[in-house]
């Protein structure tokens, strides 16, 4: 049996072996999301408008998100969920387009275990962000007609010992931030935020109250982004990733941490 | 034109059988255990690289004992299976009998179609959650006959042996420690040395566990687990 045997051929050139989205291509690609572009371009409206954020603090990220989903001028859900845990130790933060963006972080997820359990080991962080990219740009044709999906993804770094933070364009392009990041329709005004109140080695606590304060203020000057709903009892989702792994912040203390930005602003006037 | 030989396919099959079973059982076995918690996979296994015991899918591990590369390739394709299946539906439909089926299927078609019979047996267990939910352990053998085990199962060079020495020992709600020991005690039965947990590899299904139930249990942790701890 020669090296340029075809079984020698497919077992080592064949490096995708442990991708769930070439697996999924090759063995089912009805099932890949965004591979058939809608016929005629902006149909419907699609539902949009979101302010998700990342923030690098001392033990890692901490990563927010808005609850609401619009649809044009209204409210599609109150409800919906924008951070997802992909692994133990990252997670993305979705805007654009909510259906697309949701089944693209579940492929995300179902990616990274995927390999996980076929190598035995974890993608490295810039393995997992990449793989991120490369998802980005298969949703290109659908983006092209206004289903846009630009997520940020965080996560801590084990070589590293640190948070780290990406930010994407909608063909895939990545960049790393160093501090924070925010992306979607409220983005601008939650970054405007975080860059005056972002400081080095801030501490949990301090990290999600400026975290909060960012969303506030991208859902009082966006009308895409929903607030603290104090009526309903809805709190923007926030989670943490450190070195110990993914992790919830209490809808209670995210209350607590709203309530408290709020009655500040309303006692000083500051941020009115 | 010369007659190839002929063989009867009833002496092929035995041949086949006989080759497959000599292969097997010059491998190490690997036991399981229904605990309090879970379900317990005990393996010998002195490499710490290469595994015998991994995680398929939420409540759903694989053991191989024979060849590696054999049963490597079988659980690669169990992850395959489990990825598609629960991504297309939902996560709780990924079953341990529909996987175990598609490895009794394809085994049984090895079996007889190829030259060679696969010399590996596999395991598949599902832990049954909190609420009553029966576990469920499959034993697949290398002609695809495949059996659902209650309360604990063996596979390897020693299976016969160590089958008869749980059924005399085996208790039902251990504790994880007790569970480990008898384990460990199950898998020396048939042999004079001991085993320490550098020749282990030990994981368990733990229900107690979020999404994700299956467990590696790392080398000190097993020592303390097996009271050889300093």
């Amino acid at each position: 049996m020669t090296v340029n045997d075809e079984r020698w051929r497919s077992l080592f050139s064949d490096y995708s072996n442990s991708s769930f989205v070439d697996l999924l291509r090759r063995e089912s690609p009805h099932l890949v999301p965004g591979v058939t572009p809608a016929p005629t371009p902006n149909v419907v409206e699609p539902v949009h408008g979101t302010t998700v954020l990342s923030v690098r603090y001392r033990d890692g990220v901490i990563m927010a998100g808005d609850r609401q989903a619009t649809a044009g001028y209204q409210v599609a859900s109150r409800r919906i969920e924008k951070i997802f845990k992909s692994d133990e130790l990252s997670g993305v933060g979705i805007a654009g387009a909510a259906g697309p963006a949701m089944e693209m972080a579940k492929l995300f997820q179902t990616e990274l275990e995927h390999y996980e359990k076929v190598e035995g080991e974890n993608l490295s962080l810039d393995g997992k962000a990449n793989r991120l990219s490369q998802m980005i740009r298969m949703n290109l044709p659908a983006a092209m007609q206004g289903l846009v999906v630009v997520p940020i993804f965080a996560g801590f770094d084990e070589k590293a010992g640190a948070g780290r933070l990406f930010k994407y364009d909608i063909t895939g392009g990545r960049y790393e931030e160093t501090n924070f990041d925010a992306q979607g329709s409220g983005s601008k005004d939650a970054r405007d935020s975080l860059k005056k109140l972002w400081k080095r080695d801030m501490g949990r606590d301090e990290a999600l109250r400026v975290a909060l304060e960012a969303l506030i203020d991208a859902a009082d000057e966006d009308v895409g982004t929903g607030g603290p709903d104090l009526v309903r009892g809805i709190f923007p989702s926030v989670k943490t990733i450190t070195r110990s792994g993914f992790g919830d912040v209490p809808e209670e203390e995210v209350r607590r941490v709203c309530e408290e930005i709020l009655s500040e602003r309303t006692r000083t006037g500051n941020g009115a | 034109m010369p007659l190839p030989y002929y063989v009867s396919p009833e002496q092929m099959m035995k041949d086949k059988a006989e080759y497959a079973r000599k292969g097997i059982a010059r491998g190490r076995s690997i036991v399981t255990l229904e605990y309090g918690e879970g379900i317990l996979l005990v393996a010998e296994n002195p490499s710490t690289l290469l595994h015998k015991i991994s995680e398929i899918y939420d409540r759903i591990a694989f053991a191989g004992v024979g060849k590696y590369n054999e049963f490597e390739n079988l659980r690669i394709a169990g992850i395959r299976h489990a990825d598609v299946k629960g991504y297309s539906y939902s996560r709780g439909d990924v079953t341990a009998k529909a996987l175990a089926n598609a490895y009794s299927q394809a085994l049984g078609n090895i079996f007889t179609q190829d030259i060679k019979p696969f010399e590996v047996e596999v395991l598949v267990a599902e832990v049954g959650d909190a609420n009553g939910l029966k576990s469920e352990i499959y034993h697949i053998l290398y002609d695809g006959t495949i059996e659902d085990e209650r309360n604990y199962a063996a596979m390897g060079g020693q299976a016969d042996e160590i089958r008869r020495f749980l059924k005399d020992h085996y208790r039902e709600n251990m504790t994880l420690n007790d569970a480990v020991q008898l384990g460990v005690r199950a898998l020396t039965v048939t042999q004079n040395k001991t085993l320490t947990e550098r020749d282990l590899e030990v994981a368990v299904l733990d229900r107690t566990k979020a999404r994700r139930k299956f467990r590696r249990i790392p080398l000190e942790a097993l020592s303390q687990l097996l009271g050889t701890a300093r």
